[in-house]
């Protein structure tokens, strides 16, 4: 920033000097004075061709960095679902507790936020962290931020999106560690678990049906899962993560596991963006259950995580 | 003997709705657009008073909304797209180039119609429980979730889409084919290579945003899924498609300013403009490059980081050629002889606003600046230096220094410079403090905000209302002057296009007879016929003719 | 009101006018090709998405009917290229014939177009409007099919709205010719509305494959 602002500032001062200096030491004297014609200078072109050219690639350079490794999320990452709705922020935290226009983080950490909408496009902004993405319903979004200092910091909502816009915000509280890993559980008991309403609504919405843990249903069993690498029926590869889960709920028919028959309904409209994420939460906790040898869908080159 | 002109050749309301002269239809559009000047300058107005308490102290959130969607649809669309090609455009082009009138008379009549009918769906959106989408029309928002009146508000902009379309077309072709005699491409006078690369974004953008708001209209309509993740759309597809266009015409939008800029330089300062070529090249540039830049208003949606870097890279490319221009209108005030003339104050001001806007643009084409700035004041204070603070400037500033060929009578110089001055001022207390309340993170199209940004939205009202007066005193004594403003001669300034070599104001076929062209542009020192001083020597550069 | 043929105030030489109304042409087809290409790029999209969906649905529209379709679109534009000749070669009897039999074809073509979208209509294949879509009742897939259907009713839609300014024009052009105003040395409107209908042919040239010839063998 003050890269940029330096010399900016510089060309906007050495302009306007010179814009100044020449209207007062060439005011027209006598009126019908014409001016020397100086058609142009081609040093003088290509210079301030070149120059700015140059300039503005250090520019764009240095932002570059900058911004891909805001895009590259790191992989040792404590992992926040955050939703938005119209006009409020639901915040659900690793353990199921759920926040609401509050967003409570360890200083320290890396934490990443998996961004959903459950209308209109919203946009997750904390100035003071020099962060912010759009939450675009239809897909996830993800960002990343590393707390360092202790302390309450605004959020906003950064996309306009609808009447109570400007009173969609709320605030990020960074605690110490300790102080973090405490107030996360003594917690009340009035949230509830993700994996375990996960697991409720795996049952209800009948997917036990298809997806057999051992394995001989007609859907592959999701015991280990999630993080590993599935075998598409095209032979390409794809990485089980949140993304993928939502996916496969809302439209099955995208990508077939190798195997298995493109029987799957798709759940669009039946489920909300807080179910998928407790769906997916169950499939996460299912990462410890034992994998059958047949039916799993997983890639056999890099098997599970 | 009265003498004979456009403006008394015919009489009656007949003669002016069903005019095909050129010069009538500039007036007419120059009605208009300053019409919907007032609707989109009483939306500004009503949001800087609410804007002056944290809560917010005029209006409701939901008209919050709706006030700042309608100033920037009726600002954008039927100010400043149309403002100079339409009225300073529309008058100037074919006399600039010796010609009779634009190639298509009758469609540029149409145009003007167009612009009407699609200005009537806006007005009724406005009047029938307003617009609240922002002019920017985000999906899922407009097309499904929005209760106010948008489908005709869509309709309306696509209806105006095809009068720009239309009169990209009329100076293009006009450019090409009608050119008088001798006047060779690099004869042209700059302000028409500026309308030529304004066209060209005309006819090849105007198209995709017309058929980005249908498909937005029909998915409203219809329940359709265009857009709509329910139903298998992509909400980004929107952007990518509204944001094609919607970038190259903010080139639409300053292009023609500069146009403007380039002839009034080198005339109140008496010499030709320095690296004329330059100047036209890079209108070109910026018109062609202008339009690989559009998803640099997405960097933050998701796209892929590739396409992000790209968009970046190509945002820094497309500054370039506008840091030409400066630079050498910069130059050609070395050694002038320049006059302190209205015209020429709001030149200057337009460097210097246009300074600052155009390299606060390169904030925001920094990728990891634009992570904190996107969607911030930052963004707001931007724009409206360029548009405002640039493209307005160019537009007051052209309609003072061909005012005098445009109705024959002088404005009040004394006062001109008064106001303009009064303008530039406070247009720089209305929106340098919107820089810095972005950067302290302050979101746009907040109908609240929290306390601590109070002062700064307090000054930012107070410009407002300096900025106001400054509007308000050239639309009072620009009237005034018709009636009442002292004679002008063919050549008042004087200037070296052949615009100057025609009464004032011109007859309804702007030559008696058809010019031949034998000089260079801005060549004060070979037109004796000026009844100038000449310097005599043979130029002391000549670098790129 | 000028009368066919004859030179507009503002053009200093026939030729002149000519060459403008010619450009002039050329620059509002290429604002058309932008214009139908934010559709078709729409299309592409989302065909690449949901590509086994479309394959689907495409089934569904006849291939006959759009087979046929495709080849009264180039047997007008066939008419349409005799008529220009004709206007260039002095064969004022024979003008009318070639743009009526153009006309005709293009009449032919916006009725086996209505046939097609009554079949829609029938089949509840028009979204928006009762739209279901047999066999599957998968609400994403529902979805993806409607999307098909809006695609197709858009961009066949929109050409056939294109189609029948061309046969306004057509009409005009019939008028005129039968008054005997288009000479060798004027036959302006002609050749530039025979632009005007090629582009229309050209465009569903693109259409033809892009909806009805997914997946087809």
């Amino acid at each position: 920033m003050v890269y940029i602002t330096a010399i900016c500032a510089f060309f906007a001062v050495a302009i306007t000097a010179a814009i100044i200096y020449f209207f007062f030491k060439y005011r027209r004297k006598d009126p019908s004075d014409v001016g020397v014609p100086i058609h142009g200078d081609m040093r003088l072109e290509t210079a301030w061709i070149a120059v700015p050219l140059l300039l503005a690639m250090t520019m764009f350079g240095w932002g570059a960095v900058v911004y891909v490794d805001y895009r590259r999320v790191p992989m040792d990452t404590l992992d926040i679902y955050v939703i938005g709705k119209q006009w409020m922020w639901k915040v659900q935290q690793p353990t199921g507790l759920r926040e609401i226009n509050e967003l409570h983080v360890p200083a320290g950490r890396n934490v990443k936020l998996v961004l959903a909408s459950e209308d209109v496009i919203h946009d997750f902004s904390v100035p003071a962290f020099r962060v912010k993405m759009d939450v675009v319903p239809g897909h996830y979004n993800t960002m990343w931020f590393r707390p360092t200092k202790v302390g309450r910091y605004h959020f906003f909502c950064q996309q306009y999106c609808g009447t109570n816009h400007a009173l969609m915000g709320g605030w990020v509280t960074v605690m110490e560690p300790t102080e973090y890993a405490a107030w996360l559980s003594g917690s009340s008991d009035a949230t509830a678990n993700p994996v375990v309403a996960g697991e409720k609504l795996f049952v209800e919405k009948a997917c036990t049906t298809c997806h057999l843990s051992d394995g001989s249903g007609r859907a592959p069993s999701l015991n280990g899962v999630y993080g590993g690498q599935v075998l598409l029926a095209d032979g390409s590869k794809v990485t089980a993560d949140d993304a993928y889960i939502r996916e496969s709920i809302l439209s099955p028919q995208a990508k077939i596991v190798a195997g298995y028959q493109p029987l799957m309904p798709s759940f669009q409209g039946q489920l909300t963006e807080e179910q998928i994420i407790d769906l997916t939460s169950y499939v996460k906790s299912l990462q410890s259950q034992p994998v059958p040898a047949k039916g799993a869908g997983i890639a056999p080159a890099t098997g599970k995580k | 003997m009265p003498r004979e002109h456009y403006l008394n050749a015919t009489y009656g309301i007949r003669s002016w709705l069903l005019t095909t002269d050129h010069k009538r239809i500039a007036l007419l559009y120059l009605i208009s657009v300053t019409f919907f000047f007032f609707v989109g300058g009483t939306f500004a107005t009503m949001i800087r008073i609410h804007l002056l308490t944290p809560k917010g102290l005029l209006v409701t959130p939901e008209t919050y909304n709706k006030l700042f969607t309608m100033h920037g649809v009726a600002m954008i669309f039927f100010f400043l797209i149309p403002s100079i090609p339409a009225v300073l455009g529309n008058f100037l082009l074919p006399i600039m180039i010796g010609a009779k009138d634009l190639a298509f008379p009758k469609i540029n009549l149409l145009s003007w119609y167009i612009y009407l009918l699609g200005g009537s769906f806006v007005l009724y959106s406005f009047s029938t429980g307003g617009l609240d989408t922002g002019w920017t029309f985000y999906t899922p928002l407009s097309s499904v979730y929005s209760n106010s009146a948008v489908t005709p508000a869509v309709l309306g902009v696509f209806i105006n889409g095809f009068s720009s379309i239309l009169t990209g077309l009329n100076f293009i072709v006009t450019v090409h084919t009608m050119r008088a005699p001798g006047m060779t491409w690099f004869r042209l006078p700059l302000f028409v290579w500026s309308q030529y690369a304004t066209s060209i974004i005309f006819i090849l953008g105007t198209p995709v945003i017309a058929i980005t708001l249908l498909l937005a209209g029909l998915e409203r309509m219809f329940h359709l899924g265009f857009f709509n993740p329910q139903l298998g759309g992509d909400p980004i597809l929107f952007q990518h498609l509204f944001w094609f266009y919607s970038h190259p015409a903010v080139y639409i939008m300053i292009l023609p300013a500069m146009g403007v800029i380039s002839e009034i330089i080198p005339t109140f300062a008496r010499k030709p403009i320095f690296g004329y070529s330059f100047i036209a090249g890079s209108s070109i540039a910026i018109a062609v490059i202008g339009f690989f830049v559009w998803a640099h208003h997405m960097f933050l949606t998701g796209e892929s980081t590739y396409a992000a870097l790209t968009f970046s890279l190509l945002s820094y490319l497309v500054a370039i050629p506008s840091a030409v221009k400066v630079f050498n209108w910069t130059s050609t005030l070395y050694k002038g002889s320049i006059s302190y003339d209205t015209p020429m104050l709001y030149a200057l001001g337009f460097i210097g606003l246009f300074l600052i806007g155009g390299l606060t643009g390169l904030f925001l084409a920094c990728l990891g600046l634009d992570i904190h700035l996107h969607d911030t004041y930052f963004v707001i204070a931007h724009f409206h230096y360029i548009m405002v603070g640039g493209a307005v400037m160019g537009y007051v500033g052209g309609l003072h220094y061909w005012w005098p060929k445009i109705t024959g009578k002088l404005y009040p110089e004394f006062l001109a410079r008064i106001a303009a001055i009064i303008l530039f001022l406070g247009f720089n207390l209305t929106f340098f403090p919107q820089f810095i309340l972005g950067y302290l993170g302050m979101p746009r199209r907040y109908a609240s905000y929290p306390p601590e940004f109070q002062v700064l939205n307090v000054m930012s009202t107070a410009g407002a209302s300096i900025l106001a007066l400054g509007y308000l005193l050239p639309m009072i004594y620009l009237t005034w002057s018709m009636r009442y403003g002292e004679v002008a001669g063919p050549n008042p300034w004087p200037g070296t296009g052949l615009e100057w070599q025609t009464p004032s104001p011109p007859p309804t076929e702007n030559f008696d007879v058809t010019p031949e062209v034998t000089w260079e542009p801005y060549d004060y020192d070979n037109r004796p016929d000026l009844g100038l001083e000449t310097k005599g020597a043979p130029s002391l550069a000549h670098g790129d003719d | 009101m000028h009368r066919t043929g004859e030179l507009f105030g503002q053009y200093k030489t026939l030729e002149q006018q000519r060459e403008t109304a010619s450009l002039g042409m050329w620059i509002f087809l290429s604002t058309e090709v932008l214009f139908f290409g934010g559709l078709f790029m729409t299309y592409t999209l989302n065909r690449s998405t949901y590509p086994d969906v479309f394959s689907e649905a495409s089934k569904t529209i006849r291939l006959s009917l759009g087979a046929i379709n495709t080849v009264v679109l180039i047997a007008s534009s066939l008419t349409m290229a005799l008529s220009v000749w004709a206007s260039q070669a002095g064969k004022k009897k024979l003008l009318p014939v070639f743009l009526i039999a153009t006309l005709i074809l293009g009449c032919v073509f916006l009725g086996i177009k209505g046939v097609e979208y009554h079949d829609k209509y029938v089949e509840h294949h028009i979204p928006g409007w009762n739209f279901s879509f047999e066999p599957s009742s998968d609400v994403a897939t529902n979805a993806h099919t409607q999307l098909f259907f809006s695609l197709y009713f858009g961009m066949t839609g929109l050409h056939a709205l294109h189609m029948i300014v061309g046969a306004g024009l057509l009409i005009w052009l019939i008028k005129e010719s039968l008054r005997g105003r288009f000479t060798p040395e004027y036959n302006t409107p002609v050749e530039n509305i025979g632009l005007y209908w090629h582009f229309v042919d050209i465009v569903w040239i693109f259409l033809f494959p892009l909806l009805y010839l997914i997946d087809r063998h």
